[in-house]
């Protein structure tokens, strides 16, 4: 059960039954919904972005513990971050959960662990091939929200 | 003496069902997942092949191997001979009256499109109405929806109550003059409830309208007599009835599927082809374009003849109580709610845990060895009419023994507690 307990941890099934920034944001200006069509996973995420810095950010839909924990942090994440730093992270977390993070030359894995911060206890999907789109999903439409692309969907 | 010991014997084991005994034709149920003896609870969605299917491809993959109904060559006649035994074997499976009424398909999805093609699209137009039900599979939904959008048809459903059975009145009210077809499923995939389809046939035939039914859950379990049903099509997947992926069968009665237009246009549904016009083959070849899946259908004639050689009536005694076993042990369990309660069921068990996703049920049962299904079941507005997003569905098949609905059981238990 050592891998379920890398999983399922407490911070995630935290998150999963209290879910931060849980609601409609009145002053989105931008939002997305995404879907997982394979699990019925379905959110959408509201923010607002002013000068290219997302000043609040929302989600509320249905999914997993996994996609609704990973919502929640996601939200966490970005709040307060420029539209930029949010795509790198997107990709960073990326990286992570489907274990094709790379190292350059020189330098440590360490730095994008810093960047990551405590969205690192999602490492555990890159077990769970199945489940890393659960884990994606938030950010995924958050990145559709950003780039106003609209609905989003893992499939 | 040693004789009448034997008689006795083979009595004593017919009167039990000797599940330790069918577990060891089937190869795949001796391998281990996560470290746990695999517990494969996902028969619904498609069950296990014994050995002698896994053997009769063999030898037709090492010995037979050729394209059918075109070579007057040995190994090609070994292969059409095999093939069309294959028919004859399903002919008698369902007991329909000729073999060339069940075509050869490459399961329920497919037989279910084919009969929309050449039926639907001959013979239904603007204003008709077709009647499905409320538990549909996607399969027998999306090619009829497909259809009324192409001919200005509606497409009315027959509503379900609380417990996951169709009402029986609402289906009377919907069927009028204007109804050219019904298509219904036998057996639920998603609540496992089994349709009074003799019924509802007779229902539409009061107005003269056809009636196919998706028999893909119901072919596996239950012993289905076309002349005792009278429907007038049948659909079902060999890969749910322990056959390789590919194979399946839809079967229609002669008069109809001669008047229907073909399914897909290409060789060997032929009799003739000049630029000018071409001329069809009877059935059951006007259905099946192209080299088939001679293979996976050879492996569901042997698939049949298993059926056959087991006691079918005991086989689905035994799964009927697996399925009373599990729904004690799992509504015993706090927070757990069945769904899919009729009185009349198949082996299927859906579930879902208060404030728990299914499909985080399903990965942690996934953990120890157990494989069930999470998610929709390919039946969103069964989901909807429930008010859930998914659910975990547990579904048994005569190979499956108490002791894995209590390793089920157990885990389901050790999830709650994982969320508590």
């Amino acid at each position: 059960m050592s891998e379920l307990s890398e999983l399922y941890q407490q911070v995630i099934l935290d998150h999963n039954k209290k879910p931060r920034n849980f609601r409609t944001l009145e002053t989105a200006n931008h939002s997305a919904e995404g879907y997982n069509p394979l699990c019925g996973d379905h959110l959408t995420v509201y923010l607002n972005l002013e000068n290219d810095v997302v000043k609040e950010i929302s989600f509320e839909g249905s999914g997993c513990a996994i996609s609704k924990a990973a919502a929640s942090m996601m939200t966490q994440a970005v709040k307060g971050k420029s539209k930029q730093q949010a795509q790198k992270l997107f990709s960073e977390f990326h990286s992570m959960v489907t274990g094709n993070e790379e190292r350059e030359e020189g330098q440590e894995l360490n730095n994008e662990a810093e960047g990551l911060g405590n969205l690192r206890i999602f490492e555990g999907v890159r077990e769970f091939p199945v489940r890393v789109k659960c884990a994606t999903l938030a950010w995924h439409t958050m990145h559709a929200a950003l780039n106003n692309l609209g609905t989003t969907s893992t499939e | 003496m040693a004789t009448i010991e034997q008689s006795v014997l083979a009595r004593t084991q017919s009167g039990d069902w000797d599940v330790e005994r069918i577990r060891e034709d089937f190869p795949v149920l001796r391998q281990v997942v996560n470290g746990k003896p695999l517990v494969y609870l996902d028969n619904a969605a498609s069950s296990q092949v014994p050995q002698v299917v896994i053997d009769r491809g063999s030898i037709y993959l090492e010995d037979e191997h050729s394209n059918i109904h075109r070579g007057v060559h040995y190994l090609s006649q070994k292969a059409t001979t095999a093939y069309e035994g294959a028919r004859e074997k399903v002919k008698r499976f369902i007991n329909a009256h000729e073999a060339r009424e069940c075509i050869l398909v490459r399961g329920a999805t497919e037989g279910i499109n084919l009969v929309m093609q050449g039926y639907g699209r001959k013979f239904i137009g603007p204003g008709d109405e077709i009647i499905i039900s409320a538990m549909e599979h996607h399969a027998n939904i999306v090619p009829w929806q497909m259809l009324c959008e192409e001919k200005g048809a509606t497409l009315r459903v027959i509503p379900m109550n609380d417990a996951g059975e169709l009402l029986q009145d609402e289906y009377d009210e919907l069927l009028n003059e204007r109804t050219k077809f019904v298509a219904v499923t036998h057996v639920s995939n998603a609540l496992g409830t089994i349709n009074p389809i003799k019924r509802m046939i007779d229902q539409a035939h009061k107005y003269g309208v056809p009636v196919l039914i998706d028999g893909a859950q119901s072919a596996p379990h239950m012993l289905v007599d076309m002349q005792d049903l009278d429907c007038d099509f049948y659909a079902f997947s060999g890969h749910k009835m322990f056959a390789p992926t590919g194979s399946g069968v839809v079967y229609g009665k002669a008069a109809l599927l001669e008047k229907m237009n073909p399914f897909q246009g290409g060789g060997d549904m032929i009799k003739s082809v000049t630029f000018e016009k071409t001329i069809y083959a009877d059935l059951p070849n006007k259905f099946e374009a192209g080299t088939p899946a001679i293979a996976s259908q050879i492996g569901l004639g042997a698939a049949i003849d298993y059926l056959n050689s087991i006691d079918r009536k005991k086989a689905a005694a035994h799964e009927h109580e697996l399925l009373r076993y599990a729904t004690e042990r799992l509504t015993a369990i706090e927070g757990v709610r069945i769904i899919g309660t009729a009185r009349q069921k198949t082996s299927v068990l859906s579930f879902v845990i208060d404030d728990i996703h299914p499909h985080d049920i399903g990965t942690i049962l996934d953990q120890e060895g157990i494989a069930v299904r999470a998610g929709h079941h390919c039946a969103q507005p069964v989901m909807q009419r429930f008010n859930v997003p998914a659910t975990a569905r547990a579904s048994f098949a005569f190979y499956n023994t108490k002791e894995e609905v209590d390793v089920l059981a157990r885990t389901v238990e050790k999830v709650v507690e994982i969320f508590s």
